[in-house]
C-alpha cells in the first residue's frame, strides 16, 4: 500500500492539503452518479460496472449498491486490472499486478461502465479499453469518474463526472476511501516532482 | 530341559547351567536335576557358540565337495552355532532368490544358523552393484556382503558399495588382493622361497595397499568395513593405525594363517595352497599378536572344500583353499590359548562375541547368563585328537592338518538349547532332512 | 530483477510476488484471446544447449502470450563441436538485439557465465546439475494451490538428488518460503555435503512417508531417476559403475508404489517434474491417481514463466536493487 495516496487524512492536514470533498459530499456525489446512470441507461438493464483498481474497484461496488437500491435492479460488477496494458511499462520498474474479475454473465453484448477515481491524462482509460478488447466485446463502453481534473493527453471523456476539479498539472489530487485509507474524502495537495500522469 | 553339571563358563569357576527350552534358565552350584537330561561337565570349558564369519558351503553348484547340510554338520562338530556362507556359489548369491535358498537349506539342515553372505557385485564381476537392498530385505536378512574369492578392486565400485549398504546396517567384507599386483596366477608368498621354487609370487603389498585404500574410503564415507583373512604383518599395522584414528574397520584371520608358514610349500603339495598364501614366520607372529591385542577382531575359518580332482594338479594349477570348520578351535587353542596369548574369555570374544557383532547376528555371541539364548559349546581342553581327513564330516577332505594332533575336543554344541552335537557326535537334527 | 539465475536469489517477498503474478497470468489461460501486450516489441531468445521440448515450449508460449517475439535457437552441437566458445555463441546471439535470453545448458554454472558476458536479461532454464529456478517456482505455485500457504508445510523430495537441479532449486525456494523439506534417497544418490543443506535427509522412504522421520507429510515430489544411472549394459554405458544395482531394486526401495501412496494423508498431492519413468520412481497408480498434480504443474509452468518474463523483462532497465515498487496509478 505504498504511494502518497494512502496518507491518512491527518497526514494531509499536516501537509497543508486543501479539502475539496468531505465524507458526506462524497456520498451525495455517488448518489447522483448512480441516479444519472439509471437515467442514461434507462433502468440499468444489461449494464456492467468494471472498477479499475485500486480505488475504482470500491467506487464501482458502492455505485452498484446504490443502483440496486434506487433502481431495484442489479448490475453486473467486476474489476479490470490495466497494469499489463500500460503504455509506460518500460519507463518504470516492474509493477505488481492487480486482479481482473469478470462479472457473472461476462461482458459480451453488455453496456460496460468503467469506474475510476481520477481522470487526468486519459492513458489509464486508454489501457482499460485495450484490456476490455481482450476480455470480450461489449455493446458499448462508458466512463464514470469521481474527479475530472483536466489536462487530457488523449481524446478521452467521461460520461459521468462526480466533480470537475481544475488543477495545475503539478498538483496532486488525493482521493481517500474508507476501504483503503480509513476515511472518505478528496483533497488537493502540493505536487511531487514526478507528478504521475493519469 | 538340560542340565550341564560342573562346567566352567569361559574357564571360570565350576558351576551348573540349566537350559530350559531355548534359553539359559539357571546358573548356580548343585542345581536340581529333576526332569532334566544331565550332561556331566567335569570342569569342561563352556563357551558361547562359535560364530564363523567366513565359510564356503559350495551349495548351489559344487555339491560334490560340500552341501549346506554337510557343511553345517562340520560346523556343529567344530563347536559352531552360526556360520556365514560366502556368495561365490554357482549361481552366485547376488540376488534375493539365491540367498533365500541357502537360508532355507540351512534351516532344513537345522544344525547351525546359516547366514548367507551376499555378493557386492553382480556375478562377482567387480563392475556393477549387486541387488544389495533386496538381499538385505529378504528372509535371509543379509548383513555381510562380500565378493570373496575376488577383490573389489575398482575404487569407485568399493566406494559406492560402502555408501550403499549404510541404510541396512550391513558391512562390506573385502578380500584384499590388488589384481594388478597379485593376479589369479599368484600362488605363493613372494619372497626367497617363491623365487627358489619358481612359483608366481603373491606379494604382501597386494593385500596391504587395498586395505590402506579401503580404510580411507571407509573413513570418507562414514561406513563400516571388514577385512577378510588378513595374512601379513603390514596389514596388521595398517589396521592398527586405522583403528587408532577411529575408523570403523574390523578384521579376521584364519586358523591356518596362525599356525602354518610358507615353508610347507617346499613339497609343492597343493593341500597347502590357499588364498591369501601361507606367509613366513614373522607374519604368523604378527597375526597372533594382532589377534591377541584385538587389532584383529575375529577368527574366521575360510573353510574351502575342494574335490580331489581340483587339487590333484601341479601347485600353480590347483584350486586354492583348505577345510577349516572342524579344526578351527583346536588350532586357536594351540596357537593362542596354550601360548598364553588369549585366555578362554579372549577366545570366546574372538570366535563368538565379535564375529556375531560384525555380522549383526542376534542371539549369538551372548554372555553366558540367565535369560540368554542357549547357543553354547562345551569343550574338553584336556584331550587332543588326531585329524583324520576321512573322518571329517565334510564331503571333501582337503585339510592341511591331516595327521596332526590338535588340542581340545568339542563334546557338545547347543543351538538354542537343542544339542546338535553330543558326546562328540552329531545329535538328532530338528528339520526336514537328516544331516549326513 | 535483471536476471533469474538461481532460486537462492529470491527473497520470500520476491518469490511471493512472482507467485501472485503467476496467479493472475494463470487466469489468462482461461480466456479466449490469450494475449497480453506487456512484452510487445520485446525479443526473447530461447538459447538451449541441451534438449528440452517441455521447458522450451513452456517458455515459448509464455513469451508469445505476453506478445513478445520469441525465437528458439538450438545451440546443441553447434558451438562446442564447431570449436566456438560459449562466450562467442552467447554474444553472437545477444548481438542480434535481443532483450532476454532464456538459457539451458548441460554444464553447471554455464548460464551464470552467459549472464556475465551479455548485456541483456538472462533467465536460467536449467544448468547442469546446479539449478532450475522456474521449475521450483512452478512447483511452489502448484503446491500453494493444493496445500495453501507453504510456511510450516512439510514437503518430501525423493529420487536422484545428487544429479538433480530441480532438487537443489526446490530446497532453496521451499526453505525460503518457510516450508520444511526432507530429502529421501539411497546414500549413493544423496548430494555430496548434503548434511550441510538446510533440510532433513533420510534413507528410509516408508518411515518418512508414514511421518516417523520428520512429522506428517503434506506433499511428495518424486524426481526422475535416469536409467543411465544404473550401470551396466542396460544403461548404454557398459563398464560404468552404476549408482544403483537394478531398476527393480530402486523401485522396491524408493518407488512410489500404491502401498507407499497409502501411507500419505489423503490430501497430500504427488508432484513430478516429468518426464516420468512409470514403474521405476513412480507407479502408474500414483501418476494417474487423484492425488497426482502433474498436469497442474505443466499448466503452472506457463503461468510462472509468464510471471518471470514479466518481472525480468517488462520494466525499465535496472538501476535500483531488485524488488517491486508500488506506483500510485
Amino acid at each position: 500500500m505504498a504511494g502518497s495516496d494512502t496518507a491518512t487524512p491527518s497526514d494531509r492536514s499536516i501537509r497543508g492539503d486543501k479539502s475539496v470533498l468531505q465524507s458526506d459530499d462524497l456520498s451525495r456525489v455517488l448518489d447522483r452518479i448512480a441516479h444519472q446512470i439509471l437515467e442514461k441507461t434507462r433502468g440499468g438493464n444489461d449494464v456492467v460496472l468494471l472498477g479499475i483498481p485500486t480505488r475504482g474497484e470500491f467506487l464501482a461496488r458502492r455505485l452498484a449498491e446504490r443502483i440496486a437500491t434506487f433502481g431495484s435492479t442489479g448490475v453486473g460488477l467486476g474489476t479490470l486490472d490495466i497494469t499489463l496494458y500500460r503504455d509506460d511499462l518500460r519507463s518504470h520498474a516492474v509493477r505488481p499486478l492487480g486482479h481482473t474479475v469478470e462479472p457473472a454473465g461476462g461482458i459480451d453484448g453488455k453496456l460496460v461502465i468503467l469506474v475510476d477515481d481520477v481522470l487526468f491524462s486519459g492513458r489509464t482509460i486508454r489501457a482499460a479499453l485495450d484490456a476490455l478488447t481482450d476480455l470480450g466485446r461489449p455493446r458499448a463502453v462508458q466512463l464514470a469518474v469521481l474527479i475530472d481534473r483536466g489536462h487530457r493527453q488523449l481524446p478521452i471523456r467521461a460520461d459521468y463526472v462526480g466533480k470537475n476539479l481544475p488543477t495545475s498539472a503539478t498538483e496532486q489530487v488525493l482521493v481517500s476511501l474508507t476501504e483503503t485509507d480509513g476515511a472518505d474524502g478528496v483533497s488537493i495537495g502540493p505536487g511531487t516532482v514526478a507528478g504521475g500522469a493519469r | 530341559m538340560i542340565l550341564l553339571r560342573e562346567v566352567s563358563p569361559l574357564g571360570g569357576e565350576r558351576t551348573d547351567v540349566r537350559i530350559d527350552g531355548s534359553a539359559i534358565a539357571e546358573i548356580g552350584v548343585n542345581l536340581d536335576a529333576a526332569g532334566a537330561q544331565v550332561i556331566e561337565g567335569h570342569g569342561m570349558i563352556l563357551l558361547p557358540g562359535l560364530v564363523d564369519l567366513h565359510t564356503h558351503l559350495r551349495e548351489p553348484g559344487r555339491e560334490d565337495t560340500e552341501t549346506v547340510a554337510t557343511g553345517s554338520a562340520a560346523a556343529a562338530l567344530g563347536g559352531f552355532t552360526a556360520v556365514h556362507a560366502m556368495a561365490n556359489t554357482n549361481p552366485v548369491a547376488d540376488n534375493a532368490e539365491i540367498v533365500d535358498l541357502v537360508h532355507k537349506l540351512g534351516e532344513q539342515a537345522g544344525l547351525v544358523d546359516v547366514r548367507p553372505v551376499g555378493a557386492v557385485s553382480k556375478g562377482l564381476a567387480g563392475e556393477q552393484l549387486a541387488e544389495i537392498g533386496s538381499m538385505a530385505r529378504s528372509a535371509a536378512g543379509v548383513r555381510v556382503f562380500s565378493d570373496d574369492g575376488r577383490c573389489v578392486s575398482d575404487a569407485r565400485l568399493m566406494r559406492r558399495a560402502l555408501e550403499y549398504v549404510k541404510p541396512f546396517d550391513a558391512v562390506i567384507a573385502q578380500h584384499a588382493q590388488d589384481p594388478r599386483l597379485a593376479d589369479h596366477g599368484a600362488c605363493a608368498h613372494e619372497g626367497e622361497l617363491s623365487g627358489r621354487l619358481g612359483l608366481p609370487g603373491w606379494p604382501g603389498v597386494a593385500e596391504e595397499s587395498v586395505i590402506a585404500r579401503d580404510v580411507m574410503l571407509a573413513a570418507h564415507t562414514g561406513s563400516r568395513l571388514h577385512v577378510c583373512h588378513v595374512s601379513t604383518a603390514g596389514s596388521v599395522e595398517v589396521l592398527r593405525w586405522a583403528k587408532a584414528r577411529g575408523i570403523d574397520v574390523t578384521a579376521e584371520v584364519t586358523p591356518h594363517h596362525l599356525l602354518l608358514t610358507c615353508e610347507l610349500l617346499t613339497g609343492y603339495d597343493p593341500i597347502f595352497k590357499v588364498n591369501p598364501p601361507l606367509r613366513p614366520e614373522p607374519d604368523v607372529q604378527a597375526l597372533r599378536a594382532g589377534l591377541a591385542d584385538g587389532t584383529i577382531d575375529a577368527v574366521a575359518t575360510d573353510h574351502a572344500p575342494h574335490a580331489p580332482h581340483d587339487k590333484d594338479h601341479a601347485f600353480a594349477d590347483a584350486a586354492f583353499g583348505m577345510l577349516g570348520l572342524q579344526t578351527a578351535l583346536g588350532v586357536v587353542i594351540e596357537t593362542m590359548v596354550r601360548t598364553g596369548a588369549l585366555d578362554w574369555a579372549g577366545l570366546a570374544d574372538r570366535m563368538s562375541v565379535r564375529p556375531a557383532a560384525i555380522g549383526r547376528l542376534r542371539g549369538h555371541g551372548r554372555p553366558i547368563a540367565v535369560g540368554e539364548p542357549a547357543n553354547l559349546t562345551l569343550l574338553d581342553p584336556a584331550v587332543d585328537w588326531l585329524v583324520d581327513p576321512a573322518g571329517l564330516a565334510s564331503i571333501a577332505s582337503n585339510t592341511p592338518f591331516a595327521g596332526r594332533r590338535l588340542p581340545g575336543q568339542v563334546r557338545a554344541t547347543f543351538l538354542r538349547g537343542r544339542p546338535t552335537v553330543l558326546d562328540g557326535t552329531l545329535g538328532e537334527p530338528a528339520g526336514e532332512r537328516g544331516a549326513r | 530483477m535483471k536476471h533469474l539465475l538461481s532460486a537462492a536469489d529470491l527473497t520470500a517477498e520476491t518469490a511471493g510476488q512472482l507467485l501472485d503474478t503467476a496467479e493472475q497470468m494463470d487466469a489468462i489461460q482461461a480466456r479466449e484471446v490469450k494475449k497480453l501486450p506487456a512484452l510487445r516489441g520485446r525479443t526473447v531468445v530461447n538459447l538451449f544447449f541441451e534438449d528440452s521440448t517441455r521447458t522450451r515450449s513452456s517458455f515459448e508460449i509464455a513469451g508469445k502470450w505476453l506478445s513478445a517475439d520469441v525465437i528458439n535457437v538450438s545451440a546443441k552441437g553447434s558451438s562446442v563441436s564447431k570449436g566456438e566458445s560459449l562466450r562467442d555463441t552467447a554474444l553472437t546471439v545477444a548481438a542480434l538485439g535481443v532483450d532476454a535470453l532464456v538459457v539451458r545448458h548441460n554444464a553447471s554454472g554455464a548460464v551464470q557465465r552467459v549472464a556475465d558476458w551479455v548485456g541483456c536479461h538472462v533467465i536460467n532454464a536449467g544448468d547442469g546439475t546446479h539449478e532450475h529456478p522456474t521449475q521450483a517456482l512452478l512447483d511452489a505455485f502448484t503446491l500453494r494451490r493444493h496445500v495453501g500457504e507453504l510456511a510450516g508445510r512439510h514437503v518430501v523430495i525423493v529420487g536422484d538428488l545428487a544429479h538433480s537441479r530441480v532438487a537443489r532449486s526446490n530446497v532453496l525456494l521451499l526453505r525460503t518460503l518457510g516450508a520444511e523439506v526432507t530429502l529421501v534417497a539411497p546414500p549413493t544418490l544423496m548430494p555430496a555435503g548434503v548434511a550441510g543443506w538446510n533440510c532433513q535427509t533420510s534413507w528410509d522412504l516408508d518411515a518418512t512417508l508414514a511421518g516417523k522421520v520428520a512429522g506428517d507429510v503434506d506433499a511428495v515430489m518424486m524426481l526422475r531417476v535416469q536409467r543411465e544411472r544404473m550401470g551396466g549394459a542396460g544403461s548404454g554405458r557398459a563398464g560404468e559403475v552404476g549408482y544403483f544395482p537394478t531398476e527393480r531394486e530402486y523401485a522396491l526401495g524408493y518407488g512410489l508404489s500404491p502401498d507407499r501412496l497409502a501411507l500419505l494423508p489423503d490430501r497430500a498431492p504427488v508432484l513430478h517434474p516429468g518426464p516420468m519413468n512409470r514403474g521405476l520412481e513412480i507407479s502408474s497408480a500414483a501418476a494417474d491417481g487423484d492425488r497426482s498434480v502433474v498436469l497442474d504443474q505443466v499448466r503452472a509452468g506457463v503461468a510462472v514463466r509468464m510471471a518471470v518474463l514479466y518481472h525480468v523483462v517488462a520494466g525499465a532497465p535496472e538501476t535500483a536493487p531488485a524488488g517491486l515498487i508500488e506506483v500510485s496509478a
